[in-house]
């Protein structure tokens, strides 16, 4: 047993495991500050007034959202890197590093859009009416009173989404990305089998590490800002 | 309704035993009439080497196992084709789901182990695959900031970083075709692998004339036959005796030629052809 | 989609507004059409319009080959995992719900664990498992690794409906099964359960949209999806066009998983109104008191104005027929808040 872990303890020495789960926080960390600006102009273009936003809009949720986040990474890399030549860095690494963000990031918006606005169908309808009574129109209710509302009542939906983007940064193998987690965790297995479910374990239990708080802190946060209605 | 829970649980185990190994389609296995038929494990994916197109087989390894079949009694009709995986290849003889596998089967001595090999019948080497109008990758020492693709769990790529070009600018897909746009979008510098594979890709519609082979094979892999230890149905020998046949008939070159196109193996160990090895 | 719109979130658009409109759809059109002209002339110059790359996408041998058997396998992992992640997840939603310590622990640990882990982990774990661990007669193994990894993750999806199912029943289910003197572990398999994995379907066939859309993970463990299946055509047809075919096998994905959708919404809608006549039925059955609970809580929620109505809000895209009576809460309470696991962002 002993012996076990002490090679167990060489193979942690060896790989860095803490790095590979701080490129998966990385591809979090931009991905989902893209998906939530991405995914709030949708939502935005989804409630607005210009029917042709609205469709664009609807087309891209419905687009995004349906299609196997595998397919979108590997779309990137046939279709917008290699026959568009659209290159987000000379270094491969951190190029396709990029093209896994864009994908994370286009991907999830569809469902950040889909989460604030089921916030907005919390927020009530004397609120939007008092918004048109004293003149504001579109864009400036939306901002100063329609959004801020419904960000506080999406919080929960937001917090989902965010986890799923944790655990999805691990697809960004398939766009090349061979630094995170699941790719390292295949490397260690293949060249150590005999410790495969301690090899397993270490990982599984690091995402519960980092999902688990982040599931807590979101329900807490949706708790406090839930407006008593 | 715990009964019913029960019972699909016990049924969804079932068929997930079922299915999980009964991919089988009850071949290989009748040693009826006269020869009955043979069951050979190929490559799927590998043009020039072992491709299914739709429901014909083609490549090199698949007309050696012809010619080899053939030589051993059996019609062409009566082979029966099965896709064999690399992770899978020692796995399909010992359970004898194949007699043969013609599958790009390096012979190692960790291989030997499991399975048993006859042939070589080829002896390819890795080497880069470039543009045509690229002169200024010439081998593997030459690629120190240039961008490498390969695919992942291959160690070819490693290879390169390890014993050659430390600054090469490596990325790793799931399979070669993403590589192969890659390198005709002009994002790749080069593609390595074994030069057959390599030779394969150069050889499609599609890459014709578009990119070469930079022609300094820079390893030795060598291509056996791969049977199964214990009782095989065709011995190693009679499989060695028709790849001389092969050597000797001037079939082994017309198939080379005829499915890897312009690809000529590494001199040093396939002039005339590749030396066989002695059966265990 | 020229028909003003009802809403509240903005006047309806007067002649100068509906001008300013216009100008701004002719904008957005004319800027959409650039953004696809001009992806397409870069295809073009790529030479990705040549005859000979999309020809293949028409070819029988393509689909019978390639497109169907790949369809076929990714339905089959879906359905199989579909199957086991129902038995999974009322197995450890019951589990969740009991009142014995030792049987909550563990089933809320492994639900919550397996809620955590990445799917496309699971999936690798179990291949390499397989490979490594001497299971040689499971000759498909990536195959068995889609499946464990999907029932495993989808399960612990389950598990949680179920249990919020039953949490959104009406308290008197429960405390009417423990007056006929049913053990909690009955009350919940005898009375609780069934009505929760009705209010259940639709968001379990939104979830078959989620498991759909993982199954294409399958790719990265040598499973021969439809995603591996279109990537393998590109290779074998000669044409380097695999850019081509996996445009056949998005559209195909999308095509599935959208009709899912709906069903979904579908379901959801039928399951209101007959969870609505379902307590109304029932209730005129039901002994005097229970009857009593109910009505009330029938006036009480005719009492409240609609005004969480999504529909003022916004328009939806898939508009629910208007429904003869005001919403209530009795109703709700035997559906799921629809589009809960629709928007489930799980690959």
């Amino acid at each position: 047993m002993g012996d076990f872990f002490g090679q167990f303890g060489e193979l942690l020495a060896k790989y860095d495991v803490l790095h590979a789960f701080w490129v998966n926080i990385e591809l979090t960390f931009w991905a989902g500050l893209i998906s939530l600006i991405l995914g709030t102009l949708v939502c935005l273009m989804r409630i607005s007034p210009v029917s042709s936003m609205r469709l664009a809009a609807t087309w891209f949720v419905n687009i995004f959202r349906d299609t196997p986040l595998t397919i979108i990474m590997v779309v990137l890399v046939l279709g917008v890197w290699t026959q568009l030549k659209i290159q987000f860095s000379n270094d491969l690494a951190t190029n396709f590093f990029w093209l896994a963000v864009a994908g994370l990031g286009l991907y999830h918006a569809s469902f950040v859009a889909e989460a604030i606005r089921s916030g907005v169908n919390t927020v009530p309808v004397g609120q939007a009416e008092a918004a048109r009574a004293i003149g504001l129109s579109f864009l400036p209710a939306a901002r100063m009173i329609i959004l801020p509302q419904a960000f506080r009542g999406a919080v929960a939906p937001l917090g989902n989404t965010l986890i799923a983007l944790i655990k999805n940064t691990t697809v960004a193998a398939a766009a090349g990305v061979a630094t995170e987690t699941s790719s390292l965790m295949k490397t260690m297995i293949e060249f150590n089998s005999s410790m495969v479910f301690a090899i397993f374990g270490t990982f599984a239990i690091g995402f519960v590490v980092i999902v688990v708080p982040v599931g807590l802190a979101t329900t807490a946060l949706s708790r406090k800002l839930a407006v008593p209605r | 309704m715990k009964k019913l829970a029960l019972g699909l649980a016990a049924a969804t185990a079932f068929t997930l035993v079922l299915s999980g190994c009964g991919t089988d389609d009850g071949s290989g296995s009748d040693d009826g009439s006269d020869k009955g038929s043979i069951t050979i494990g190929i490559k799927y994916d590998q043009p020039g080497l072992g491709i299914m197109q739709g429901n014909a087989p083609k490549g090199f390894d698949v007309s050696v196992a012809q010619y080899v079949a053939q030589q051993l009694g059996y019609e062409v009709g009566d082979i029966q084709w099965k896709e064999s995986i690399s992770a899978n290849r020692e796995t399909m003889l010992e359970t004898k789901e194949v007699d043969l596998i013609f599958a790009t089967y390096s012979i190692t001595d960790e291989r030997k182990q499991r399975v048993a090999f006859a042939g070589p019948y080829l002896v390819a080497g890795q080497d880069l695959l470039v543009l045509s109008d690229n002169n200024d990758i010439t081998g593997p020492e030459s690629l120190d900031g240039k961008k490498l693709c390969s695919v992942q769990g291959s160690t070819p790529a490693a290879r390169i970083k390890e014993q050659y070009s430390a600054g090469v600018d490596l990325v790793e897909f799931q399979t070669y075709s993403e590589c192969m746009d890659a390198l005709i979008g002009g994002q790749i510098d080069a593609l390595t692998t074994d030069d057959s594979i390599l030779a394969g890709f150069a050889a499609q519609e599609a890459y014709q004339g578009k990119v070469k082979l930079v022609g300094q094979p820079f390893s030795q892999e060598f291509y056996g036959v791969g049977l199964p230890k214990d009782n095989p149905k065709v011995s190693c020998t009679d499989v060695n005796k028709a790849l001389t046949e092969m050597f000797n008939s001037g079939e082994w070159k017309k198939a080379l030629d005829a499915n890897l196109g312009s690809y000529g193996p590494n001199p040093q160990y396939n002039d005339p052809s590749p030396k066989l090895d002695a059966c265990a | 989609m020229s028909a003003p719109v009802h809403t509240i979130l903005f006047d309806a658009p007067g002649p100068k507004a509906l001008r300013r409109i216009a100008l701004f759809n002719a904008a957005g059109t004319v800027a959409g059409l650039a953004l696809i002209g001009v992806v397409a002339w870069i295809f073009a110059i790529r030479g990705q319009f040549a005859p000979g790359k999309w020809l293949t996408l028409v070819q029988w041998d393509s689909w019978a080959y390639y497109f169907l058997p790949g369809l076929a396998s990714t339905l089959e992992a879906a359905a199989l995992a579909v199957i086991g992640s129902v038995v999974f997840g009322l197995v450890f939603g019951v589990g969740r719900l009991s009142q014995q310590r030792w049987i909550r622990w563990p089933s809320s640990i492994i639900v919550e664990f397996f809620r955590a882990v990445p799917v496309l982990l699971m999936m690798v774990f179990v291949y390499l498992y397989l490979g490594y661990g001497g299971f040689d007669q499971i000759t498909d193994k990536g195959f068995a690794a889609v499946v464990v990894g999907l029932v495993l993750y989808n399960g612990s999806v389950v598990a949680e409906l179920v249990r919020s199912g039953v949490h959104s029943l009406p308290r008197g289910q429960a405390e009417a099964a423990a007056a006929t003197g049913l053990t909690r572990l009955q009350s919940l398999i005898h009375i609780e359960v069934p009505q929760a994995l009705l209010a259940m379907l639709p968001a379990l066939v939104a979830q078959l949209v989620v498991v759909l859309k993982d199954s294409a993970l399958g790719y990265m463990v040598g499973y021969q999806e439809l995603l591996s299946g279109a990537k393998r055509l590109g290779t074998t047809s000669g044409q380097g066009n695999t850019i081509q075919t996996l445009l056949a096998a998005t559209i195909l994905f999308l095509a599935i998983n959208y009709g899912l959708s709906r069903l979904a919404d579908y379901l959801g809608r039928r399951l209101r109104g007959r969870g609505a006549r379902f307590t109304v039925a029932e209730a005129e059955e039901l002994p005097p008191s229970v009857s009593t609970v109910l009505e009330l809580a029938v006036t009480d929620a005719a009492a409240e104005p609609p005004s969480t109505d999504p529909a003022y809000y916004t328009r939806d895209p898939y508009p629910e027929p208007p429904e003869s009576e005001p919403r209530d809460p009795v109703r709700e309470m035997w559906v799921l808040p629809r589009r809960e696991t629709e928007d489930d962002p799980d690959v």
